[in-house]
C-alpha cells in the first residue's frame, strides 16, 4: 500500500541527490539552477504528499505558488546567467570567485 | 493495489534515475533532457497521488516553458563541453557523506519517528465525485484570492526584470528614431545658400 | 557668640574667594586691604571670645553647625567646639596671620603674583581656623588637609622656580604618608565607635582602651594605642617630627611670610594641638605616650644639631622651628599639654618674629639668603637688629622672656614626668630636651651673629642699597617681638597652674599630674626668674651662647678647622643623616622604579602588548585562517549552508 512515507521517502532521495548536484558540480551555473529546480520538486513533492495524506486542498495550493516562484525565479537566474556571460564569457562556476568580501 | 504499488516504485525507479542523470551526466543538453524525464515521472507520480491539476501544470509550465528556457539558454551561451571535463570537486567526499548522513537521518524520521508515533501512513480514499481541479479553483478563487493576485505580480516581475536584465544598447547599430523623425522640421533638412550668377567667360 | 563663631571662620573665607577670583577687579590695594580686613575681623573677635572665656564667664560651647551627610548612623557635620583651648589657638593663629598679612605688603611689594598671595594666606587663615575650631573628627580632617593643600601651593608660590616645585611636591608627598596614618586612626575611631563627635567619642574612650585590635592577624594589640599612634603618625607628618621632617626645611623655598605663619606659627603646630585635643584618649595609652616623647626627643635634639651647620638664614630657623615643635612633643608625651600648648603659643610669636626678621634681613640683602655673605648688619638695621635679638632670647630662652618660661617649666615638667620611673624613655628625652638648649642657643647666636655682628661680608653692591626695611616690616616684627618678650610672664601662671583648659585637656587620674606637681612648687613668676641662675637650663644656654661668641665672632678659624678634622660628622649634619637620600632615593626611587617596571613589564608587555593587542592580533591571525574558508565560490557556500541543515536535521532526530 503506498502510503505517505514512501511519498515523503522518495522526496528526501530526491532532495539528497540534487544537494550532491550542486555541491560536487564543477561545470556550469545552469545546472545549479537545473538542481535547485530539483529541489523545488522535491518540496512540492511532500506538499502534494501531505496535502494528499490530510485531505487538505491547501498543501496543493501552496505547489501552485511554489511553481509560480519557481518559474519567476528560473527566468530571472537565466537573465542573470546570460548578463554574467556577456560580460565574462564564461559560466564556468570555478572562475567565479567574486562573491568573498 | 499491487498494481499500483508495482506502478509507483517503477515510475520512483525512473525518476530517481533520471535525477541521477541530470547531476551526473557530462553534456547540459543531456542534464536538461534527463530533467524534462524527471518532471514526466514527478507528474505521473502527482497524479497517482490524485492531484492531477498540479501534474498538468507541471507539464505545462516545467517541460513547456521552463525547460524549454533552459535549453534556448543553453544552446545560445554555446558552453564549452570539453573544458568542462575535469575530475571531482575536492568537495566530493566530504559531500557524498553528508548526503549520506542527511539520507540516513531523513529515513530515520520519516519511518521510525513516524511509526513510534503510529501514525497512519495511508491516503484516505476520496469521496465519490471529487474534482481535483474544482476544489482546487473553489479556495483559490475564494480564500486565496489576494495570494493569487500577488502569484501574478511575481509573474510580471520576472518578465520585467528578465528583460530588463538582458536588454542593452549596442552602440553602433542603426535602428530608426521616430521621434527624432516626427519632430523635424523644413529648415533642418533644407540650407539655402545665396550666391552670385558667374558670368560667361 | 554663635554669629561670632561664623564670622571669625567665614570673614578670612570670604576675602580669600573675593581676591583670588577677582583679583583684578580689585587690585593690589584692594587685595590686601580686604584680606586684612577679613583677618582683622577674625582676630578681634577671637579676642573677644578669649576675653569671654577667660573673664566673662562663658562656658565652653559644643555647635553644631550644619549636617550634611547621615549615613548608617554617622553624621558628618559641621561644627564648633568653643572652649580655651580652641580659642586661644585661633587668637594665636589670627594674631600670628594678622602680622604677616601687613609684612607681606612690605615683602611682596613688587611681586606679580600679589593678589594671589593674600588669597593663599587668607584661605590658609580660614582652613586653620575650621582645624582648631572643630568638634569632630571629619572637619578636623577637612582642616588638616585643606592647610595642608595651601601649604602646598604657597611652597610653590615661584611655580617657576624648579626647588620650589621639588619642595612642594616633597611636602605633599611627605605629608600624604603622615595623612594615611591619620585618616587610618580616624577610621579606627569611627568602627569602635561609629561616631565622628570629639564628645561621643571621648564619653567612650574606656571603652576603646578596653577593645582589641588584629591589626596583623595573631596579634591583638590594644586599640587605643594603635589608634593614637596613628592619630600620631599624621601628627609626625603635620608637625614635621622624625623621619617624616624632612618636607619642612625644604618648604622655605616659599615666601618668607609663609614661612613664618604656615611652616612656624601655626600649621605645624596643628599636631600638637591635635594631640592635645585628643588628650582624653592620649592619657589612657602608655605605650602610645612613650612613642610620642621618644619621637619628639630625637626630633628636639638630633634636629637642632643640623641648624649648626646650615648656611641659609631661614633654613637655620626651620631646623629650630623642627627642633621646637620635639620639645612641644616631649612635652605632649610627658603628658604635660599645657606646658605643650603654652609652649605652643610662646613659640608662634617668637618663630613668627625669627621668620619675619630673617625676611625683613633677606629684603635688604636683595634675596640673598646666605648667612656667610652677611655681617654687621647691626648699623644698618636697628629695628630689625633688635626684634631678632628679642626673639633669639626668648627661642634660647632667656630668664625673662616668653620663652624663658614655657621651655623652662616644659623641661620642669619632662624632669618630673611619670617616665621617672622608666629608665631609656625618661633619659632619652630628659637629656635629648636639656642638651637641645645648648644646642639651641649654639646654632641661634651663630646665626645672630654672622648676621648681624662681625664683619661686612657683603658685596659692596649690596652694601650701598643697605637700610632699614619700611614700616609695613618693621611694625609687624615690633608688634611680634612684644608679646615675644612678655607674655610668658604675663600668662605662665593662668595657663599652666590655673586650671586654664578646664575640661578641654584631661591627664589621667592614674598617673601622678606632672603640672600639679610643679604647681605645688610654684611661688609666681618672679621666684622662677630668680631661681633661674641655679637650673642647668640657664647655664647650658649661657655656654651656648658663650660658644657661638667664641667660635663664629672671636675665632672663625675654628669652625673652619673643625670642618677640616671631623669631615664625616660635618657630611653627617650636611646630609641631614641622610633622610633626604633615604626617603628620596630610597622610597621615592624606589617608588618610582617599582612604577617604571610596572610600566614596562605589566602595562606595556601585558596590558598593552598581550590583552590589548593581544586581542586585536588573534582576532586577526583567527580571522586570517577563517578567510580560507571564504573562497569567492558558489559551491562552497552551498555547501556551508548543507552542512548547517545537515547538522540542524542532526539535532532534530537525535536531541529531541
Amino acid at each position: 500500500m503506498i502510503g505517505l512515507q514512501h511519498y515523503l521517502t522518495l522526496s528526501a532521495m530526491l532532495f539528497v541527490l540534487s544537494i550532491i548536484g550542486i555541491v560536487i558540480n564543477r561545470r556550469n551555473l545552469i545546472l545549479i539552477l537545473m538542481c535547485i529546480e530539483l529541489m523545488l520538486l522535491a518540496v512540492n513533492f511532500n506538499f502534494i504528499a501531505f496535502s494528499r495524506y490530510l485531505g487538505d486542498e491547501l498543501g496543493q495550493v501552496f505547489v501552485f505558488f511554489i511553481l509560480t516562484v519557481a518559474a519567476a525565479e528560473a527566468a530571472i537566474g537565466l537573465a542573470i546567467l546570460v548578463v554574467l556571460f556577456r560580460n565574462k564569457r564564461s559560466i564556468n562556476v570555478q572562475e567565479l570567485n567574486e562573491m568573498k568580501g | 493495489m499491487l498494481f499500483h504499488s508495482i506502478l509507483f516504485y517503477a515510475f520512483s525507479l525512473v525518476l530517481l534515475g533520471a535525477a541521477c542523470g541530470v547531476v551526473f551526466s557530462k553534456n547540459p543538453i543531456h542534464s536538461i533532457m534527463f530533467l524534462v524525464l524527471t518532471f514526466f515521472q514527478a507528474a505521473i507520480l502527482w497524479l497517482m497521488a490524485e492531484a492531477e491539476f498540479l501534474a498538468i501544470v507541471l507539464v505545462l509550465v516545467y517541460v513547456g516553458a521552463v525547460m524549454v528556457l533552459f535549453l534556448f539558454v543553453v544552446m545560445m551561451l554555446e558552453v564549452d563541453i570539453e573544458a568542462v571535463k575535469k575530475g571531482m570537486s575536492r568537495y566530493t567526499a566530504p559531500a557524498l557523506a553528508i548526503a549520506a548522513l542527511m539520507t540516513f537521518e531523513l529515513i530515520n524520521l520519516i519511518w521510525l519517528r513516524s511509526s513510534d508515533e503510529e501514525v497512519g501512513g495511508n491516503f484516505q480514499p476520496l469521496p465519490e465525485g471529487y474534482d481535483n481541479t474544482k476544489a482546487l479553483g473553489e479556495v483559490l478563487y475564494t480564500e486565496h484570492v489576494y495570494a493569487f493576485e500577488i502569484a501574478a505580480v511575481v509573474l510580471l516581475l520576472a518578465i520585467v526584470a528578465a528583460i530588463t536584465l538582458t536588454m542593452r544598447k549596442r552602440p553602433n547599430l542603426k535602428v530608426q528614431d521616430i521621434s527624432a523623425q516626427v519632430a523635424v522640421q523644413a529648415k533642418d533638412r533644407v540650407r539655402i545658400v545665396k550666391m552670385d550668377a558667374e558670368e560667361k567667360s | 557668640m554663635y554669629n561670632y563663631y561664623l564670622t571669625i571662620v567665614l570673614a578670612p573665607l570670604i576675602a580669600a574667594i573675593v581676591t583670588g577670583l577677582f583679583g583684578k577687579q580689585v587690585g593690589r590695594a584692594g587685595a590686601h586691604g580686604l584680606t586684612i580686613l577679613g583677618v582683622g575681623l577674625s582676630c578681634a573677635l577671637s579676642f573677644v571670645v578669649l576675653y569671654q572665656m577667660v573673664w566673662g564667664g562663658a562656658s565652653p560651647e559644643n555647635i553644631s553647625v550644619y549636617t550634611w551627610a547621615v549615613t548608617d548612623g554617622l553624621r558628618m557635620e559641621v561644627g564648633f567646639l568653643v572652649d580655651r583651648l580652641s580659642a586661644l589657638m585661633m587668637c594665636v593663629v589670627t594674631f600670628v596671620s594678622l602680622m604677616v598679612h601687613i609684612y607681606t605688603i612690605g615683602y611682596m611689594h613688587d611681586d606679580p603674583g600679589y593678589q594671589r598671595f593674600f588669597s593663599y594666606i587668607s584661605l590658609f587663615t580660614f582652613s586653620m581656623l575650621m582645624l582648631v575650631m572643630s568638634n569632630n573628627f571629619l572637619q578636623l580632617f577637612f582642616g588638616w588637609e585643606a592647610v595642608g593643600l595651601v601649604s602646598y601651593l604657597l611652597i610653590g608660590f615661584w611655580y617657576k622656580k624648579e626647588t620650589a616645585i621639588f619642595a612642594n611636591l616633597k611636602a605633599f608627598l611627605v605629608n600624604r604618608v603622615g595623612d594615611f596614618g591619620f585618616i587610618l586612626g580616624i577610621a579606627g575611631v569611627v568602627m569602635l565607635t561609629n561616631s565622628l563627635d570629639y564628645a561621643t567619642v571621648f564619653g567612650q574612650a574606656d571603652y576603646i582602651a578596653g577593645e582589641t585590635l588584629e591589626v596583623i592577624p595573631g596579634t591583638a594589640w590594644n586599640a587605643m594605642t594603635v589608634i593614637c599612634i596613628l592619630l600620631f603618625i599624621g601628627a609626625m607628618g603635620k608637625s614635621a617630627q622624625a623621619p617624616l621632617h624632612v618636607w619642612l626645611p625644604d618648604s622655605m623655598e616659599g615666601p618668607t611670610p609663609i614661612s613664618a605663619l604656615i611652616h612656624a606659627a601655626t600649621m605645624v603646630t596643628a599636631g600638637i594641638f591635635m594631640v592635645a585635643r585628643m588628650s582624653p584618649l592620649y592619657e589612657l595609652t602608655t605605650t602610645a605616650l612613650s612613642v610620642v616623647i621618644v619621637i619628639g626627643a630625637i626630633t628636639a635634639f638630633f634636629m637642632g644639631l643640623l641648624g649648626i651647620v646650615q648656611n641659609d638664614i631661614k633654613r637655620v630657623v626651620a631646623y629650630s622651628t623642627l627642633s621646637q615643635l620635639g620639645y612641644m612633643t616631649v612635652a605632649l608625651g610627658a603628658s604635660a599639654y599645657s606646658a605643650a600648648i603654652f609652649h605652643l603659643m610662646t613659640h608662634a610669636f617668637f618663630k613668627a618674629l625669627l621668620f619675619l626678621a630673617a625676611g625683613s634681613v633677606i629684603i635688604a640683602m636683595h634675596h640673598e639668603q646666605d648667612i656667610r655673605k652677611m655681617g654687621g648688619l647691626k648699623k644698618y638695621m636697628p629695628i630689625t637688629y633688635w626684634t631678632a635679638l628679642i626673639g633669639s632670647l626668648a627661642l634660647i630662652g632667656f630668664p625673662g622672656s616668653a620663652g624663658f618660661f614655657s621651655k623652662d617649666l616644659l623641661i620642669e615638667a619632662v624632669a618630673d614626668s611619670h617616665w621617672k620611673g622608666q629608665g631609656a624613655v625618661y633619659w632619652i628625652a630628659y637629656l635629648s630636651v636639656l642638651l637641645g638648649v645648648f644646642v639651641t642657643a649654639l646654632y641661634s647666636f651663630r646665626m645672630f651673629f654672622l648676621v648681624f655682628h662681625g664683619e661686612e661680608r657683603m658685596d659692596a653692591e649690596t652694601k650701598s642699597h643697605l637700610h632699614e626695611t619700611p614700616l609695613v616690616v618693621t611694625g609687624p616684627l615690633i608688634l611680634l617681638a612684644i608679646p615675644s618678650a612678655v607674655i610668658g610672664w604675663i600668662t605662665v601662671e593662668a595657663i599652666l597652674f590655673g586650671g586654664f583648659f578646664g575640661d578641654a585637656i584631661v591627664t589621667s587620674a592614674a598617673r601622678p599630674d606632672v603640672l600639679q606637681e610643679l604647681g605645688s612648687h610654684w611661688h609666681g613668676s618672679l621666684a622662677l626668674l630668680l631661681h633661674a641662675p641655679m637650673t642647668p637650663v640657664f647655664w647650658l644656654a649661657a655656654a651656648g651662647v658663650g660658644a657661638a661668641w667664641y667660635l663664629w665672632l672671636k675665632r672663625p678659624d675654628i669652625p673652619e678647622a673643625m670642618h677640616k678634622k671631623f669631615s664625616g660628622l660635618y657630611n653627617l649634619l650636611d646630609r641631614k643623616y641622610y633622610f633626604d637620600d633615604l626617603w628620596i632615593k630610597g622610597f621615592a626611587g624606589g617608588g618610582r622604579s617599582l612604577g617604571n617596571l610596572l610600566w614596562q613589564k605589566g602595562d606595556q608587555t601585558v596590558i598593552d602588548g598581550w590583552l590589548v593587542n593581544g586581542t586585536a592580533n588573534t582576532v586577526g591571525r583567527l580571522a586570517g585562517i577563517v578567510r580560507q574558508i571564504q573562497t569567492g565560490y558558489l559551491y562552497t557556500y552551498a555547501f556551508a549552508m548543507i552542512i548547517g541543515l545537515t547538522a540542524l536535521l542532526s539535532w532534530l532526530v537525535w536531541f529531541r
